[in-house]
């Protein structure tokens, strides 16, 4: 430590009055980083909490670690057996071995640091011309992005979308706690509207690269429970598979189990709001249980299909976990009124399920559901605080009488 | 039968150094002094010059815009210095005591006439003591008020109890509160649900509300939103329990006595206890005999709200405590990473939470760096107002005044927010805004 404080300590002139000076924002960062500055409270209250946003960012980190890990061995493990390298009669035994893991950290360790790389890098950037430190914002959307990819997403693919979504979604706007939409959900839009054949469809989620002597297996598919829905109206994963997290999808997205288990921490840590999370899950099963409802009077068979599925099947395929944990509780992008985080939760889980289900061109529809709540969560604020500005005025008038 | 209010947004926080109740008297101070910093919005006139032989209770300096609000010594002697800030501005005007302790005679006669009341707080500088909202600064005697708020109780962390504040000025107190009934259609004293003072709970020529729940249940703001809500417009005039027995003594005796007892507390105090002192005194001596050595600061007021003086400082002019708590040192290699068992904080971010009894030796580490704000709902949790907390914030910050207005900036003053800087995640100088907001809101209306 004190060897660590002493670098640091004699690189400091350079770097605040040197030649190294537009390198200072990022020095500071790796110092706030390594250690916590001993500043002492000037004015107002004299002892402080010791929660700061950089802990708040480490704990939502802390929550998708799980989650993380497993798409790891995941994305090992849906390669493996689209090759018939694995002992269907053992089925999921295989899972956790050294063999998945190693493919997935392969795949996906350049993936995360590509994503850490650019998005940084335009942070660092705008810190320096706005004369700011470098917000702490970006240690979790560094995360997210590369989680929210399909597993054969070419890096360069990645490093634009990244940098589209922090300069278009958030330095623009004035950086971190100004930004309208989720950086990360604007880094996977941009990659899903100008990457599209990289995004969707059939062929993305396993990787079927094959060496010598390798074959795909027989009758192999790599759709997502999801795409088998809208083109089929079933699907041959079970919600077990699903809710454990054995199916294919987007990196960090497949595990319902660990995602409720890092929602629970954030719930507990009083980190994610526990109202979107519960507001949200009311709205997918609201919309679910409308269309158990009205499934018998669709037309196609797929579509009946589809409608008829009962409601925790859509909690367990797709990303409505995920985007419900990690991206519509992003307390910037959100409602910031307590009551409006409710309207803005329900209707996630509900325009979600909703695009899910009946928009053939989006198997998925959770993405285009948190970003249009993104855009809506600033009217729904306006109205609930006009409420009290309302009641403010009653209260006045009825005074004056 | 008196209501009881529950209030259930708020934090204690858990710091360690409470007062015993044991209660020491101050050794005779030498030396006062008075900082016109201390009273909000008053643009001092100096009145009196180095040498000049003054008795507690003559003027030392008015405001410049309303002659008759008079800051009075509190104690006889000699004017020793004047010290000056930057481009002259005064910043403190040193007294030097002597042993005979003159007073001036403001008279013992009361009569139920608003203004010879009145005019007799303003002479003796007593009506520094009554606070108005808006803006929590010295009231103005031009304004009616709908009501007084006396406050009988102290929420904040390591505060005295008022009833043992109080001890001994029980018939003051009765007379102050009869002086207030004359100046108001409405007087109301907010106590402790636990006060078991007969002096407060059966205190008379007053309404008497209880309130209960965490810190700011204590705040006046707080009783004035639950009884009887300030709306654009209104005046409400505020002060304190020990203000109110000071008042009293000036129409019991005729003299001004600035005395108050006081928590002196914190974990830098060698034993926390009660201690009587006088507005204004210098607390060099105290410190040297009561702080335990080594790097401390030193707070006139409490660890929320309270002034920063020095080792050689004086008590502020409103503080009802003195807090030392221990300056943090040393940087925290990878505090935020790390699990923080040691660590205090409301959320349950670190471990700490597992110990929910323990109690901390808090410092005056900030724990961060100040960032743009990004957590919402966050302040609610320790804001117990209708009002959305950063929305005013940031209307503030835009220096819209109508949305100020709007959202309810006249309800509160500064150390409403105090518990919202203490939580706050990105280390926001919450008071300090609202009280610029404030400020431009009344330099526009006055």
């Amino acid at each position: 430590m004190k060897v660590l404080q002493d670098i640091l300590d004699s690189a400091r002139p350079a770097v605040t009055t040197g030649k190294l000076k537009p390198l200072y924002p990022l020095y500071n960062a790796l110092e706030t980083m390594l250690f916590v500055p001993d500043h002492n409270a000037s004015s107002g209250a004299h002892v402080r909490d010791a929660i700061d946003l950089k802990r708040t960012m480490i704990t939502v980190i802390f929550a998708l670690i799980p989650a993380l890990i497993f798409g790891l061995y995941n994305s090992g493990y849906q390669h493996y057996r689209a090759l018939g390298m694995l002992n269907d009669s053992i089925g999921w035994l295989q899972f956790f071995t050294l063999d998945n893991f190693i493919f997935g950290a392969i795949k996906v360790v350049p993936m995360i640091a590509v994503t850490y790389i650019a998005g940084l890098g335009v942070e660092i950037y705008f810190a320096y011309i706005n004369k700011h430190a470098v917000n702490e914002g970006f240690l979790v959307s560094g995360l997210l992005i590369p989680m929210t990819m399909p597993i054969d997403m070419p890096l360069w693919m990645i490093a634009i979308s990244t940098i589209f979504a922090v300069l278009i979604g958030k330095e623009v706007f004035g950086g971190t706690g100004m930004n309208i939409l989720n950086p990360a959900l604007t880094a996977r839009a941009f990659a899903f509207f100008a990457y599209p054949s990289f995004m969707s469809g059939d062929k993305v989620w396993i990787n079927t690269s094959v060496e010598a002597n390798q074959n795909v297996v027989d009758g192999f598919s790599g759709a997502t429970a999801l795409g088998q829905y809208a083109t089929t109206g079933s699907n041959n994963y079970s919600a077990w598979d699903a809710f454990l997290g054995i199916v294919p999808g987007s990196i960090g997205e497949t595990s319902t189990l660990l995602i409720l288990i890092g929602g629970i921490y954030l719930i507990a840590t009083g980190i994610g709001s526990w109202k979107i999370m519960l507001s949200s899950l009311l709205g997918a099963i609201a919309i679910s249980l409308i269309f158990n409802l009205v499934a018998p009077s669709m037309i196609s068979p797929e579509q009946q299909g589809f409608l008829a599925i009962p409601f925790y099947f859509h909690l367990v395929f797709g990303s409505w976990a995920f985007s419900t944990v990690f991206m519509a509780t992003d307390p910037v992008s959100a409602s910031h009124t307590e009551r409006g985080k409710w309207i803005y939760g329900f209707f996630i889980g509900f325009l979600g399920i909703m695009i899910r289900v009946f928009n053939p061109a989006y198997p998925e529809g959770m993405m285009l559901a948190i970003i249009f709540m993104n855009v809506m969560a600033p009217l729904i604020d306006h109205y609930v605080v006009d409420g009290n500005i309302k009641k403010r005025l009653k209260r006045l008038k009825a005074n004056a009488q | 039968m008196s209501k009881t209010h529950i209030i259930r947004r708020g934090l204690n926080l858990p710091i360690v150094g409470e007062p015993s109740q044991k209660l020491d008297l101050t050794e005779f101070v030498r030396s006062f002094a008075l900082s016109p910093s201390d009273y909000i919005n008053l643009n001092p006139k100096l009145i009196v010059k180095v040498g000049d032989k003054v008795r507690a209770g003559d003027c030392i300096f008015h405001d410049k815009s309303n002659d008759n609000i008079r800051v009075t010594s509190p104690i006889s002697g000699e004017i020793s210095a004047i010290e000056r800030g930057p481009k002259r501005r005064l910043d403190r005007i040193v007294i030097r005591s002597d042993e005979k302790c003159e007073y001036v005679d403001f008279g013992k006669e009361f009569s139920a006439d608003k203004e010879s009341t009145q005019n007799k707080l303003l002479l003796s500088g007593a009506w520094t003591l009554i606070q108005m909202r808006p803006y929590g600064c010295i009231a103005n005697p031009n304004d009616t008020p709908k009501a007084i708020f006396v406050n009988g109780m102290n929420s904040s962390p390591l505060a005295p109890k008022t009833s043992i504040s109080l001890k001994g000025r029980e018939e003051d107190f009765a007379t102050g509160l009869i002086v207030l009934k004359g100046l108001s259609p409405r007087t109301i004293l907010s106590i402790d649900v636990d006060e078991e003072s007969k002096t407060l709970i059966e205190a008379e020529n007053v309404e008497v509300h209880k309130f209960s729940g965490p810190h700011p249940s204590g705040n006046t703001s707080v009783h004035i939103a639950k009884i009887s809500p300030i709306n654009k417009g209104d005046v409400v005039w505020t002060l304190g329990a020990q203000d109110v027995a000071i008042i009293g003594h000036l129409f019991n005796s005729g003299e001004l006595h600035l005395d108050k007892c006081i928590s002196a507390a914190g974990s830098g105090m060698i034993e926390p206890r009660y201690v009587n002192v006088r507005a204004g005194q210098s607390l060099t001596e105290f410190f040297k005999k009561n702080a335990k050595p080594g790097n401390y600061r030193f707070i006139s007021g409490s660890v929320l709200t309270g002034a920063k003086v020095e080792r050689e400082g004086y008590l502020s002019a409103y503080a009802n405590q003195i807090t030392i708590i221990p300056e943090g040192e040393n940087t925290d290699f990878l505090g935020w990473v790390l699990p923080g068992f040691a660590k205090y904080s409301m959320s349950r971010a670190y471990f700490s939470w597992l110990f929910p009894k323990r109690k901390y030796n808090l410092t005056t580490k900030v724990h961060g760096e100040e960032r743009a704000f990004v957590v919402t709902g966050q302040y609610d949790k320790v804001f117990p107002f209708d009002i959305f907390p950063n929305q005013l914030l940031k209307s503030i910050w835009a220096n819209d005044l109508e949305k100020m207005e709007e959202l309810g900036i006249y309800e509160i003053v500064p150390e409403d927010f105090a518990l919202c800087e203490v939580i706050c995640t990105s280390k926001q100088p919450l008071q300090e805004m609202v009280r610029k907001g404030l400020d431009v809101l009344y330099a526009e209306m006055n």
